[in-house]
């Protein structure tokens, strides 16, 4: 797979707010002391007088964010998913769910694959934080395209959208000029063994342990769910009923994420026996992103192994 | 402003404490003491200062102001009522389910309410939002926002104050209800905000010191304020929380609790006594 391009989620986001930046006058970009990182220096380069860092106020930049929404402005505010979604989460819920103003956050940095960073920067509880604001549309992109994709369908969506993107540089497999559907998974493999709903670079790790499991004779359902809310629940009941078992891949807690989203419609709706696969109630560490990514068996091998053990193999 | 403009000013004022008292008496809750000590601000605002048109609440041009101390929404109401932007009639509805008038201000139910607050310290933020707005838009409209002196106890106040100054938001104008009281009693004992001017002096604000029962001072500093370039402006208001109500007066008691029936008889006669008062002058 030396060949494999790879891209960011984060670098997406970047390029297509300076695409997005030069169509629409009405696009803002608020940062808060991280523009080189989420990629907004991008468009700040572009598009200087547009830009407006806050300074580490994260908090204040939420709201700002909102009073710019409020008169029409299109805001994009950025900063790594745990300060985005945790640290201003009330103003987020307050000043921006709450009054459903056309606010997008672009969060990066999300989930273990921060790496070395450790812990406090780990953030796996923000599709948690972020599905339960009514109203919130949460997306986290698999790779540099789709995040390209759905930054620009952020922008067209009316209401307020939380975009997760990662740090790390991850094979790109989906086509350059895709169109993304907020709200619409997408069927990467069509196999009626099981079914594998993955988001983020998960969806390439499930695509990874695809291929190992037809080896075996084995043939999933591989779903790219980069909407968690509003969740694709036809494309999720579709699997259920061919499949008739399910399994979650996401970087995020296995509380309040996907797998909880894919739970509670199928529990109530057409209950098939579902394994979620994230990050076990546990804080992160420290160290090379793959390598924690193993640990928590956030990877094709472990996908796999859930797998056949959960079809008695 | 003529002394008969001024007469019609504290007419009005009176009037819309009488909303305060009607609606949180309706409500058998609500905040009546930061309300009252605001009115005549509210009142100046809506009848003098703010480009508004009560028949176009949208209005893109229109100057916005932000509640940042949400829980004074009667004091809002009242004077947006009394304006016409929707039936003084209303008021009583302040709290009730199905009501528009929500216990805090509501931006997508309320007419002329311009940021859905409540939450104390994010209003002065979405304020610098929308005056930095105006900046990116070369619109000429202003903005103003009320805060609490407890509310300043936030930290996110004084981020949104960097951002301001940082900004040159000459357009914004923050205005600071000193009325000494919150919840738990004394600003100042429960923790301190003072000094309130010098720390918005060194914040990068213009700042001047008012009575702000005293109409006009409000005036006289508001005018300052729009004479003012290249940072933005600060008026901290010296009030007495519960204003016009005798027994409401000064009592941290009065923040957010309504009076019941006998207490609202009183208090209603009262302002009726202060409005008669003015009308026969």
């Amino acid at each position: 797979m030396a060949d494999v391009k790879k891209m960011a989620t984060r670098e997406g986001y970047g390029k297509a707010l300076v695409e997005l930046g030069k169509d629409h006058d009405d696009i803002v970009v608020l940062d808060a002391d991280l523009a080189g990182s989420t990629k907004t220096g991008m468009f700040a380069k572009v598009y200087p007088d547009r830009h407006f860092n806050c300074g580490i106020a994260e908090a204040d930049m939420m709201c700002v964010a909102a009073g710019l929404a409020s008169t029409g402005l299109v805001p994009f505010a950025s900063s790594f998913a745990m300060f985005a979604s945790g640290r201003a989460y009330e103003q987020i819920r307050n000043s921006i769910g709450y009054p459903e103003l056309n606010v997008k956050i672009g969060a990066s940095h999300g989930g273990m694959s921060v790496g070395e960073d450790g812990a406090s920067h780990q953030c796996c509880e923000d599709f948690a934080l972020m599905r339960s604001i009514p109203g919130m549309v949460v997306i986290c992109p698999a790779d540099g395209v789709e995040a390209e994709a759905a930054t620009k369908a952020a922008y067209a969506h009316k209401g307020p959208v939380y975009l997760r993107m990662g740090r790390l540089a991850v094979p790109v497999f989906h086509e350059e000029g895709f169109t993304f559907q907020i709200g619409k998974g997408e069927v990467m493999r069509d196999g009626s063994d099981i079914a594998i709903i993955a988001n983020g670079l998960m969806v390439y790790e499930a695509i990874q342990a695809a291929d190992a499991l037809e080896k075996l004779g084995i043939h999933p359902r591989i779903i790219n769910m980069s909407t968690i809310k509003p969740l694709d629940e036809e494309l999720v009941l579709k699997a259920a009923k061919e499949c008739g078992k399910v399994i979650t891949c996401e970087e995020h807690s296995i509380i309040g994420g996907l797998g909880e989203a894919v739970c509670s419609f199928l529990s109530e709706h057409y209950p098939v026996p579902v394994r979620r696969i994230g990050v076990n109630d546990q804080f992160g560490f420290s160290g090379p992103a793959a390598e924690v990514l193993k640990a928590f068996g956030l990877c094709a091998e472990h996908i796999v192994e859930v797998t056949l053990e959960f079809l008695g193999k | 402003m003529t002394s008969q403009e001024k007469k019609q000013l504290q007419v009005t004022a009176c009037k819309v404490r009488m909303g305060i008292i009607e609606s949180t008496h309706a409500a058998k809750c609500g905040h009546p003491g930061g309300s009252l000590s605001a009115a005549d601000l509210f009142t100046y605002l809506y009848f003098r200062e703010l480009r508004v048109d009560p028949a176009n609440p949208q209005w893109a041009d229109r100057d916005r102001f932000v509640l940042s101390k949400g829980h004074c929404a009667p004091g809002l109401y009242a004077a947006l009522a009394h304006r016409g932007f929707f039936p003084v009639a209303d008021l009583v509805q302040l709290r009730k389910v199905g009501s528009y008038l929500q216990g805090h201000p509501n931006m997508n139910s309320v007419p002329g309410v311009d940021m859905s607050t409540g939450s104390l310290g994010q209003g002065i933020s979405a304020a610098c939002g929308m005056a930095l707005a105006a900046k990116v838009k070369k619109q000429d409209y202003r903005v103003y926002t009320l805060l609490g002196d407890g509310e300043i106890q936030e930290g996110q106040v004084w981020e949104a104050c960097m951002f301001a100054s940082h900004y040159h938001l000459d357009n914004l104008c923050v205005i600071i209800d000193n009325n000494g009281l919150q919840i738990d009693g004394d600003v100042a004992k429960v923790m301190s905000p003072y000094p309130i001017d010098t720390k918005l002096e060194a914040f990068g604000f213009h700042v001047r010191t008012i009575d702000g029962h005293d109409l006009d001072a409000i005036e006289e500093a508001l005018n300052e304020a729009r004479t003012i370039q290249g940072k933005p402006c600060a008026i901290v208001m010296r009030t007495v929380k519960g204003k016009g109500v005798s027994f409401m007066e000064n009592e941290a008691g009065w923040h957010g609790v309504a009076p019941n029936d006998a207490q609202y008889e009183q208090a209603m006669t009262e302002l009726k006594a202060a409005l008669a008062a003015l009308e026969g002058m």
